[in-house]
């Protein structure tokens, strides 16, 4: 039996700009991960990869659409969300997904947020919470959690932080998930779900942000981050969402799971594809 | 709060289920040495290179003895942010 | 069997000016509005909520402006001519996403009824200030397509035009109307179907494989055909500066290669897009520029000076941006004076003084109510006299105070 073998490409670089790589994200970030696992689902689909868009914000995370091999838009600060409802209105035969951070889905971006799960658009929304502002330096936001440092919270956030899976399921989102970057194999099996789901599905994904977050809150590298998920993690579908809100403290489980799948009836508004084939190569 | 997705152990019929040996396939250019790969391997197959590739990180492979260990579960190729090791199944030729 | 054809609503109709913008927009096969209400231009967002649907097309009520406009841009991303409507305020929490649509090269089309401003200002009153705005709103160096209707009629056909316009060039167009002409009603006459002029968008259909650059312009146009969605050809586009292949990029070259290019691709061709209408200057000595409501008034000023001996004509843009910078210079080498009538403190005034050499007066209200014919009157007679020009932020004369 060998050991490893050496070789020069991976199953997923058929959805990857090679041309582009490496990516920018640092050494210890989730990120790819993150987008490892998206890659991965996409390619288990029973749909082609081309009909499937991803649409990105501004950020860290926001690069994500950058470097897949796939029709992909990165926009503006906040507006991936009204982006995406747009594209998947105008063409219903398109697959939308946002992937985009905590920072541009729920701070500037935040009553897009609500909005599309308010209206159960057929879309999937894939949220890194890397707990910070991490391109700009690792600023605070409104996933940052009570007491942590960051540079514009430098005695500690004194703000509560949004509890995601809550606030999306309140807001009416119909799947809704929570993983970390360490739960790959929950987390890319859940991604293949919210992909198929039908309506308004959202996932978070905890991600070690260790130049932004870790190293001011004393978490150290990406990987002491990762063992801080496996240290801290439980898995519970059932959880009562209110109950699943993240702390600093150590005695406070990270919950985890597949928390929301149910029907709600779906945004119905969809340019006709007929229509649309006219405005764009005439009448048959 | 505590954990409830409980595994219900599987204590019969194992002889059914054959485990699945995998092959470990590295890409060492493209290792920056965040080890997620190594820490939590299940099958805690891997480990680090003594030598440096050309960014100058020390890059994931098979421990020594562990050559037969992989599971091919894919952990490793989902969790490495930089699409830089994966595993595939080795099929048995019929004997 | 044509879908948007069986949608025009040919004939004579009395309607107003909202609504005509709205049939206008149904007979260009306009099929997404993402809109967020705001007088006074919501009979736009309201003949849409109804006609759209009909048409196979689309209607999404979002919840801002933030929203609105960037929805507009996806929906034209994936192919669907899109367009909103709204007024000042509105108007203002778009300028990020136009810059998007510009930088993306997305066409759309945004309506923006003028009330007075600044601010929440005033809500259901007419004003005309937003002219500067629609240039330079957006941070960053574009050029704005902006078209100024004055009357019911023009609300469609350049609502129509816009979305020729915007599929021609890539680009966000602006249709910078007023209070006074969206509620307006009078009679607007829609063509058959048939007659109705439709540019349709280049689409990028060669292969995608080898050297896709799906950035790289056409060289007759120095416009790029854009790659759909869902087809395969795996675009990415981006906000971000970026090279001729759509990825970011960050040296200075292909900055300035890319915004050269997006400039150029407009003012280069603007006389594909400046129209002028011009009536008694053939004699003239005084000039009058005005568009829109206050262009209606102009006519009765110009009426009056010809009764008191002044010869007197307009100069009407129906083109606001790119500014008609060729026409106002001939202009002041045909006439001695030009008066510049406009519902805001000299906007266009500004425009016209930087390209002619001879005497320019201003004739300005900040809004509230239409144009009184007095006040441009008055600002004729001193052109025609030539008294000194008065400055863009003296009260108006005793005559023309609304």
């Amino acid at each position: 039996m060998a050991s490893q073998l050496v070789v020069d490409s991976h199953p997923s670089d058929a959805l990857l700009r090679s041309d582009r790589l490496p990516h920018i994200w640092c050494p210890g970030c989730g990120l790819g991960s993150v987008m490892s696992c998206y890659a991965d689902s996409v390619q288990s689909l029973d749909f082609p990869v081309d009909d499937n868009v991803v649409v990105s914000g501004i950020g860290c995370t926001g690069r994500v659409a950058g470097y897949l091999y796939m029709d992909s838009f990165h926009t503006t600060h906040g507006r991936a969300i009204p982006f995406a409802l747009g594209l998947k209105v105008a063409n219903p035969d398109l697959h939308v997904t946002v992937i985009s951070g905590d920072g541009d889905l729920s701070a500037i971006g935040g009553n897009h947020l609500i909005h599309a799960a308010r209206r159960n658009i057929d879309i999937t929304v894939i949220c890194v919470n890397n707990f910070n502002y991490g391109m700009t330096g690792g600023q605070a936001g409104p996933t940052t959690p009570f007491g942590a440092t960051t540079s514009t919270s430098p005695a500690g956030n004194y703000e509560q932080p949004f509890n995601l899976p809550h606030l999306v399921a309140t807001a009416g989102a119909v799947y809704v998930a929570r993983w970390t970057s360490l739960h790959v194999r929950q987390l890319r099996d859940t991604m293949r779900e919210a992909l198929l789901k039908p309506g308004f599905s959202f996932v978070e994904v905890l991600s070690p942000c260790p130049v932004g977050f870790g190293k001011a809150n004393d978490l150290g590298e990406g990987l002491d981050e990762m063992w801080f998920y496996r240290r801290r993690s439980i898995v519970n579908h059932d959880a009562a969402l209110e109950d699943v809100g993240l702390s600093m403290s150590e005695d406070e489980p990270i919950v985890l799971g597949n928390f929301v799948n149910r029907e709600r009836p779906l945004f119905r508004p969809a340019v006709s594809r007929e229509a649309l084939q006219e405005v764009l190569y005439g009448a048959v | 709060m505590q954990a409830v997705a409980l595994r219900e152990p599987l204590d019969r019929g194992l002889e059914q289920f054959q485990v699945p040996r995998g092959q470990v396939f590295v890409i060492p250019s493209r290792c920056k040495d965040c080890q997620f790969c190594i820490d939590f391997c299940p099958a805690d197959v891997l480990t680090r290179s003594e030598e440096l590739n050309a960014k100058g990180y020390h890059f994931a492979i098979v421990a020594e003895g562990k050559e037969e260990s992989c599971v091919n579960c894919r952990f490793c190729m989902l969790v490495c942010p930089e699409f830089a090791i994966y595993s595939d199944e080795i099929r048995e030729v019929a004997r | 069997m044509s879908v948007i054809e069986a949608q025009v609503l040919t004939g004579s109709h009395f309607m107003n000016g909202d609504t005509a913008c709205a049939e206008g927009a149904m007979a260009a096969g306009c099929l997404f509005f993402g809109g967020y209400p705001i007088t006074p231009s919501t009979e736009i967002a309201e003949r849409l909520a109804r006609r759209l649907p009909e048409a196979g097309g689309a209607y999404v009520q979002m919840e801002d402006e933030l929203g609105s406009i960037t929805a507009v841009i996806g929906a034209s991303s994936a192919g669907a001519r899109a367009m909103t409507a709204t007024s000042g305020p509105g108007f203002s929490l778009m300028m990020e996403a136009i810059g998007l649509a510009a930088m993306t090269e997305t066409p759309c089309v945004i309506v923006n009824v003028q009330r007075g401003g600044p601010s929440t200002g005033l809500p259901t009153l007419v004003a005309q200030a937003d002219v500067m705005q629609a240039r330079w709103g957006t941070h960053g160096d574009i050029q704005a397509i902006a078209l100024a209707p004055a009357s019911c009629q023009e609300m469609f056909d350049l609502t129509l035009r816009a979305f020729n316009l915007a599929d021609r060039f890539r680009h966000p167009v602006i249709i910078l109307a007023d209070e006074a002409i969206g509620h307006l009603t009078e009679r607007v006459v829609i063509p058959a179907a048939s007659e109705i002029p439709r540019v349709r968008r280049r689409l990028y259909t060669a292969p995608a494989n080898g050297a896709f650059e799906p950035f790289r312009a056409a060289e007759d146009t120095l416009v790029p055909p854009m790659p759909l969605p869902g087809l395969g050809y795996r675009t990415h586009v981006t906000s971000l500066t970026h090279d001729e292949r759509g990825y970011p990029a960050t040296d200075a070259a292909t900055h300035d290669r890319l915004v050269r290019r997006l400039s150029a691709k407009i003012a280069n061709f603007r006389h594909e897009i400046i129209e002028i209408e011009e009536s008694g200057l053939e004699d003239a000595e005084v000039a009058v520029i005005a568009y829109g409501s206050t262009s209606r008034t102009a006519r009765r000023a110009i009426a009056l000076a010809r009764a008191e001996g002044i010869r007197a004509g307009i100069f009407r843009p129906l083109t606001l941006w790119p500014f008609p910078e060729d026409e106002v210079r001939a202009l002041g080498e045909r006439v001695r004076s030009i008066v510049v009538a406009e519902l805001n403190l000299g906007q266009v005034r500004g425009e016209v003084e930087r390209v002619t050499n001879i005497p320019v007066y201003g004739a300005n209200h900040a809004g509230g109510a239409i144009m009184r014919p007095e006040l441009i009157l008055e600002s004729i007679k001193e052109a025609a006299h030539g008294q000194p020009a008065r400055g863009r932020f003296s009260p108006v004369g005793r005559a023309a105070a609304v």
